[in-house]
């Protein structure tokens, strides 16, 4: 069913563990190196955003706009028409949350393939609170025509997720978490834009996470496999375009399906599942996220655990979920 | 420049021909912006017939001029002006805002080829010339190639355009060349009145910029102005451009209720006649 290599030490206390930002900062050198058209800016939070990984190798190619993320990314469709791949980086929260209109005219209107890097996002940007802790973001940009949207789920998927949208010749934005977090792939992983991958098999619930969460979820798939719900774990760090075909199909095998992602469940990633499998296959769902309400201070571990998006409070809310839901359309 | 290098009096006559398309385009589509494409039409006709370096041909001539309208709203000056070059059959003008024309209400760049960028939302432009004039000077080692935009002069309210021109001035960007249509109107009145930019030379100076205040509606002090700016090698330039609001069609000149509304039939009718007779006093012949 799936040939991805999980680490094999994903599920042990000395997990290894990096920042997704990190993993970015090294795929766009590598981007660098692979094509000279490659060129990045920066509003402002250069180091922050692990840009200057990239400034210190090319700076040639590197643009600090100052703070004005309407500008960063306007000015970044310029260089686009003039046959540049630019990747706008700032925070999220600023990048798209300041400049959508920006975003939305000069570069997904204009199909130019400007990369919009939204750094520091979800609550796990920690104590600066609910103006810095961007949650709409994947709502945001998966409602835009010509948009790809990639939620790297660690480090190294970050670093290839970097690399792809560098490529892809389309107007990308990719999400990037601020704390480290644990490894839950290897380099030998497979990553494609639009591909979800199952990670572990399953029979009674399908547990679909985006972005950091799936390591999350991995960790409820073993609570859960204690009391004996077998659940099925599929990684998908694709949000736009979703991938329908793996999504619906885990969902047949198992019907039910929670989703979890680290931002507001209402248009993000749980809405793009709800969406697809209300049309597909009417399927038994509840998401795990951003109940509709802002983030606020706190260290990232405490807010996980106060808005419930620890594994241990994520096993408990599938159990509850299962005991009240019949399996539809499973394949027997 | 498209074409055999036209003299003074062509230009004028092109700029006049340009108005009358957009009149004719603008009753057809029964909806748009009158009055600063009648303004901007002595500018359109200079950059298409005499300052670009482009070829309608060939639109994505690695070797182009880049130039795109900031103040979207003004596309059917540009539509005529890119018609009468080449880029596309005259008779596709009238096909402007209806269901499935490439001439969409506000200038898309994937739809028709010639357009370097989709504009409407003010604001964005200068940023956008900014990011292609950088890569020219920067990365690209192309001295030769040169960007220009026009904006409204309402829409100089927008902060975008201050952080471009903030960004500009940081890294002298001299290969950008700027307009501002200063037409004075805006959709709810008079630009002084919803919102002062005076003093808008002072403004653009202290950014950085070399600013030149010129009459809009002078086909020769538009291309001696842009040759100024092209032998200006340290600053990006603004040229500040003055233009009558409805230029040519005295009951449209001036008013700031002409912004955003098309002439009717009559209305048409009697523009068509005051531009012909215009055409008509056109005297001047060599530069």
């Amino acid at each position: 069913m799936s040939d991805y290599l999980i680490n094999p030490n994903v599920l042990n206390d000395d997990v290894a563990q990096d920042t997704i930002r990190g993993g970015f900062g090294r795929g766009l050198k590598v981007a660098g190196e692979a094509n000279d058209n490659v060129v990045a800016l920066c509003a402002d939070l250069t180091e922050s955003v692990q840009v200057h990984i990239f400034r210190e190798a090319f700076p040639d190619r590197f643009i600090q706009t100052g703070i004005a993320e309407q500008n960063l990314v306007a000015v970044a469709s310029g260089l686009a028409l003039a046959g540049k791949i630019p990747f706008a980086a700032s925070y999220a929260a600023f990048n798209p949350g300041r400049n959508w209109e920006q975003i939305k005219t000069t570069v997904a209107i204009n199909d130019q393939p400007v990369k919009i890097v939204g750094g520091h996002a979800g609550i796990g940007v920690g104590p600066d609170g609910a103006t810095h802790q961007m949650l709409e973001d994947i709502a945001i940009m998966r409602v835009l025509p010509n948009m790809v949207v990639v939620v790297p789920g660690d480090a190294i998927e970050a670093e290839k997720a970097t690399r792809a949208i560098a490529e892809n010749g389309k107007p990308s934005y990719i999400r990037l978490a601020r704390v480290k977090t644990p490894i839950i792939s290897t380099d030998q992983s497979p990553f494609e834009i639009g591909k979800a991958y199952i990670l572990r098999e399953g029979s009674d619930v399908s547990l679909m996470g985006t972005g950091v969460m799936t390591y999350q979820l991995l960790v409820a798939a073993k609570i859960l496999a204690e009391q004996g719900i077998n659940a099925e774990v599929v990684h998908v760090p694709t949000i736009k375009p979703l991938d329908n075909d793996t999504i619906v199909a885990s969902a047949k095998r198992t019907g039910r399906v929670v989703t979890a992602e680290e931002a507001q469940i209402t248009g993000g990633f749980g809405g793009a599942v709800a969406e697809l499998l209300s049309e597909k296959l009417p399927t038994p769902l509840i998401r795990i996220g951003i109940q509709d309400r802002f983030g606020e201070s706190g260290e990232p571990a405490e807010l996980f655990d106060h808005f419930g998006l620890t594994g241990v409070h994520i096993a408990k809310k599938v159990a509850d979920f299962i005991n009240t839901s019949a399996q539809y359309h499973r394949e027997y | 420049m498209v074409g055999d290098k036209l003299t003074l009096s062509q230009l004028q006559h092109k700029a006049n021909d340009l108005r009358q398309d957009v009149i004719r385009m603008l009753e057809a589509a029964g909806s748009g912006h009158t009055a600063g494409a009648l303004g901007m039409a002595d500018i359109l006709a200079a950059l298409y017939f005499n300052i670009l370096n482009i070829d309608p041909k060939n639109p994505d001539w690695s070797e182009r001029d880049i130039f795109f309208l900031s103040n979207g709203h003004t596309v059917p000056i540009q539509y005529a002006a890119m018609a009468e070059a080449g880029f596309f059959d005259k008779s596709e003008l009238m096909t402007l805002r209806k269901l499935g024309s490439r001439l969409q209400g506000h200038p898309e760049r994937t739809m028709l080829p010639g357009l370097e960028t989709t504009s409407g939302p003010l604001g964005s432009g200068l940023s956008q010339a900014a990011g292609a004039a950088y890569a020219f000077q920067y990365l690209d080692n192309q001295k030769h190639r040169f960007v220009y935009t026009i904006m409204g002069d309402g829409e100089l309210d927008e902060g975008n355009v201050w952080e471009a021109a903030m960004f500009a001035g940081k890294y002298k960007l001299s290969q950008l060349i700027a307009f501002v249509d200063r037409n004075n109107i805006q959709i709810d009145g008079n630009t002084e009145d919803v919102m002062p930019l005076e003093n808008l030379r002072g403004k653009w100076e202290s950014f950085g910029w070399y600013v030149m205040d010129i009459d809009g509606n002078n086909i020769e002090s538009i291309i001696d102005a842009v040759n100024t700016a092209k032998a200006i090698t340290n600053r990006p330039c603004m040229i500040i451009a003055h233009t009558v609001p409805g230029k040519g069609v005295d009951f449209i000149e001036y008013d700031y209720k002409w912004h955003g509304v098309p002439p009717n039939a009559d209305q048409a009718k009697s523009a068509i006649e005051k531009l012909q007779a215009n055409d008509d006093q056109i005297t001047s012949g060599e530069f």
